[in-house]
C-alpha cells in the first residue's frame, strides 16, 4: 500500500478526515476497517501454524520421549543396544540444539539453507511448518520424557505383572497418564507458538505479526496497530487456555459415578446415580 | 500333589547387598503358604524375583519344570499364569474398575470382550466390589482398590496368585474385608504364596508358613509348628513380639 492512499478519507465520521487528524480509537476503527480482512487472514494462518505444528511437535514429542525412556531389555544383544544408544545420542543432540537456539535464526537457516545448498525452495507454509514443528517437537521431546518419568512405577509393574508387553504397557497404561499429566504443558506450547510464529515474518509468512507490520508500515500508526495486533493475540491465547482447561477437566471425568445395582447386573439394565461427594444409598 | 513352581538356590544381589541367599521351596496345587518375617528379610524381593520384576541373580525359578530364568518361558505368558498383588494396588488411574479387569483379558489372552466382560463382572462379585465397575480407582478406598486388584489377578485365571504385603498400606479398618477376600479364596482352593505382617492370616488361614530372616528361609513347616512350637530361637524371638501382649 502506497503512502498517498493513507489520506483516505474516514466517512463513517461524517468529515473528511486524514489519518493524522485522527485520535486513537478512530484511528483504531480505521486500521480495522480497511485491514480488517488483512487481520483475520493473518490470524487464521498464524492459529493453523500454532494448531498444526503443535500437534505434529506432540508426535515428534512422543516419539522421541518414547525413545529416550527405553531402556534395553536385558536379553537384548550388542547390536541392539549399540543402535539404540545412537538414536538416543541423535535424539539428545536434536532436542539440544533446536531448544538452545533461537528459532528465528532456525527458520533463517533452514529456508534459506536448504535453497542455498540444495537447490530447494521450501514453499512458505511447508517452511513455516517444518520450523515449528521441529521446534516444538524438542520442546515437548523433554516434556514427554517427564511426562512418562511422573507416572507411578506402581502402574508399569501393575501391568507387567498381568503379562503386558512393554508396548501394550506404554500404549495402553503409561502414554495415557503421561498424556495427561503433560496437558498444562501442551497448552503452554500452544500459546507460546501463537505468539512465537511471529518470528516466522523473517522467511516471508503472512501471519498476524507480518500483517502488523504492513500496517504500521503503510499507515505510520504504530501504537493504534500494536494495539489492535495485540488484542487478537491475547483473544486467541485466552480463547485456546479456556478451551484446553475444557479439555482436561473433560479427561479427568465426571467426580460422579454410576452404581451398578445387583439388579441391573444380573439384567444388565439401567444404571442409579450415585453421588461420591456426597455419599449416596444404593 | 501337583508341583507348580520350585524355587532353587535363588540368589539376588543389589551391588554388594546380598538380599537373598540361596533359597529353596516348592509350591504345589492348592498350597497356601504364608512368608513372614521382619522388614528387610527380603521377603518381598522374593516374590518380586518369581514374578520377574527383579532379575534373579542366580540360582533357578522352575515352572512346571521350566526354568523361567534360562529364557525358553515367555515371560508375559507366564505371567498371566502367576498373578502378583501389589501393596499399593497399581490399579490403572486411567481406566474403570471395570477396565482393570477386562484389559488385560482383551489385550493379554485375546478373549471377546463380551466373555472379558462376563468373567470381570463374575470376580468382582466375589470380591464384593461388582457395584462399582464404573468408578475410577481414585474414587475408591484402599480396601476397595485391593479388592479390586484382587478381581483384576483373578480374571486372568492365573494357577498361583503372589501376596505382596497387600494389607500393609490400609487403614486397620479396611484389613479385615480384603483377607475376608483372601479367605474365601484359599478356602476356594486358589493356590497362594502371601506375604504378610498378619499373624492371625499366616496361622489360621496358610498350610503352609515360611520364616524368612536375613535373606535365608530360616524356618519353614505347618503353622502349628511355626507358632507353637518354633525350632529356631530367632523364629522364636520373632514370634514373641506378637504373642507378648
Amino acid at each position: 500500500m502506497k503512502l498517498s492512499q493513507s489520506s483516505l478519507l474516514l466517512s463513517d465520521f461524517g468529515g473528511e478526515m486524514t489519518i493524522a487528524e485522527m485520535n486513537f480509537f478512530q484511528r483504531m476503527i480505521y486500521i480495522l476497517q480497511q485491514y480488517g480482512g488483512s487481520l483475520v487472514k493473518g490470524a487464521a494462518t498464524t492459529m493453523a501454524i500454532a494448531i498444526i505444528c503443535t500437534l505434529l511437535g506432540c508426535v515428534i514429542g512422543f516419539a522421541v520421549g518414547l525413545v529416550q525412556t527405553t531402556e534395553p531389555h536385558k536379553k537384548d544383544g550388542l547390536l541392539k543396544r549399540g543402535i539404540l544408544r545412537v538414536v538416543k545420542f541423535i535424539l539428545t543432540a536434536y532436542v539440544e540444539v533446536f531448544r538452545g537456539t533461537p528459532m528465528m535464526l532456525q527458520a533463517a537457516f533452514i529456508y534459506y539453507g536448504m535453497s542455498q545448498l540444495f537447490g530447494i525452495n521450501l514453499g512458505m507454509w511447508s517452511a513455516a511448518i517444518i520450523i515449528v514443528s521441529v521446534n516444538t517437537g524438542a520442546y515437548m521431546a523433554e516434556t514427554v520424557r517427564g511426562g512418562i518419568l511422573s507416572v507411578d512405577p506402581g502402574q508399569r509393574e501393575g501391568a507387567r505383572a498381568i503379562g503386558m508387553s512393554h508396548f501394550q504397557t506404554m500404549l495402553l497404561v503409561i502414554l495415557p497418564q503421561a498424556l495427561r499429566n503433560i496437558m498444562p504443558q501442551i497448552g503452554n506450547n500452544l500459546i507460546i507458538n501463537i505468539k512465537d510464529t511471529c518470528v516466522l515474518s523473517i522467511i516471508g509468512t503472512v501471519e498476524l505479526f507480518f500483517t502488523f507490520k504492513s500496517i504500521s508500515g503503510a499507515l505510520y500508526t504504530y501504537f493504534e496497530a500494536a494495539t489492535v495486533t495485540m488484542i487478537i493475540y491475547f483473544v486467541l491465547t485466552f480463547a485456546c487456555s479456556r478451551i484446553l482447561r475444557y479439555v482436561e477437566s473433560r479427561m479427568d471425568g465426571p467426580s460422579n459415578f454410576d452404581l451398578a445395582t445387583t439388579d441391573t447386573l444380573a439384567f444388565t439394565s439401567g444404571l442409579t446415580k450415585y453421588n461420591a461427594k456426597k455419599g449416596g444409598t444404593f | 500333589m501337583e508341583e507348580i513352581l520350585k524355587i532353587e538356590h535363588l540368589v539376588k544381589t543389589f551391588g554388594t547387598n546380598e538380599v537373598l541367599k540361596d533359597i529353596d521351596f516348592t509350591v504345589s496345587k492348592g498350597n497356601v503358604i504364608s512368608i513372614i518375617g521382619a522388614s528387610g528379610s527380603g521377603k518381598s524381593t522374593l516374590l518380586r524375583c518369581i514374578n520377574m520384576l527383579e532379575e534373579a541373580t542366580g540360582g533357578k525359578i522352575l515352572y512346571h519344570g521350566k526354568d523361567i530364568l534360562s529364557g525358553e518361558v515367555d515371560e508375559d505368558k507366564y505371567r498371566t499364569k502367576v498373578g502378583m498383588v501389589f501393596q499399593s494396588f497399581n490399579l490403572f488411574n486411567n481406566y474403570s474398575v471395570l477396565d482393570n479387569c477386562i484389559l488385560g483379558q482383551t489385550h493379554v489372552l485375546k478373549r471377546n470382550k463380551e466373555e472379558a466382560k462376563a468373567k470381570a463382572i463374575e470376580y468382582l462379585s466375589k470380591v464384593g466390589m461388582a457395584q462399582y465397575i464404573k468408578a475410577k480407582p481414585r474414587q475408591l478406598s484402599g480396601g476397595q482398590k485391593q479388592r479390586v486388584a484382587i478381581a483384576r489377578a483373578l480374571a486372568m485365571d492365573p494357577e498361583v496368585l503372589l501376596f505382596d504385603e497387600p494389607t500393609s498400606a490400609l487403614d486397620p479398618e479396611m484389613v479385615g474385608e480384603v483377607l475376608d477376600v483372601m479367605k474365601d479364596l484359599a478356602e476356594g482352593g486358589m493356590t497362594m504364596l502371601v506375604v504378610t505382617h498378619e499373624m492371625a492370616f499366616a496361622r489360621d488361614v496358610s498350610n503352609r508358613v515360611i520364616y524368612m530372616a536375613d535373606g535365608r528361609i530360616e524356618e519353614e513347616g505347618s503353622p502349628k509348628d511355626i507358632f507353637y512350637n518354633p525350632q529356631s530361637p530367632r523364629t522364636k524371638e520373632f514370634l514373641s513380639r506378637f504373642t507378648a501382649n
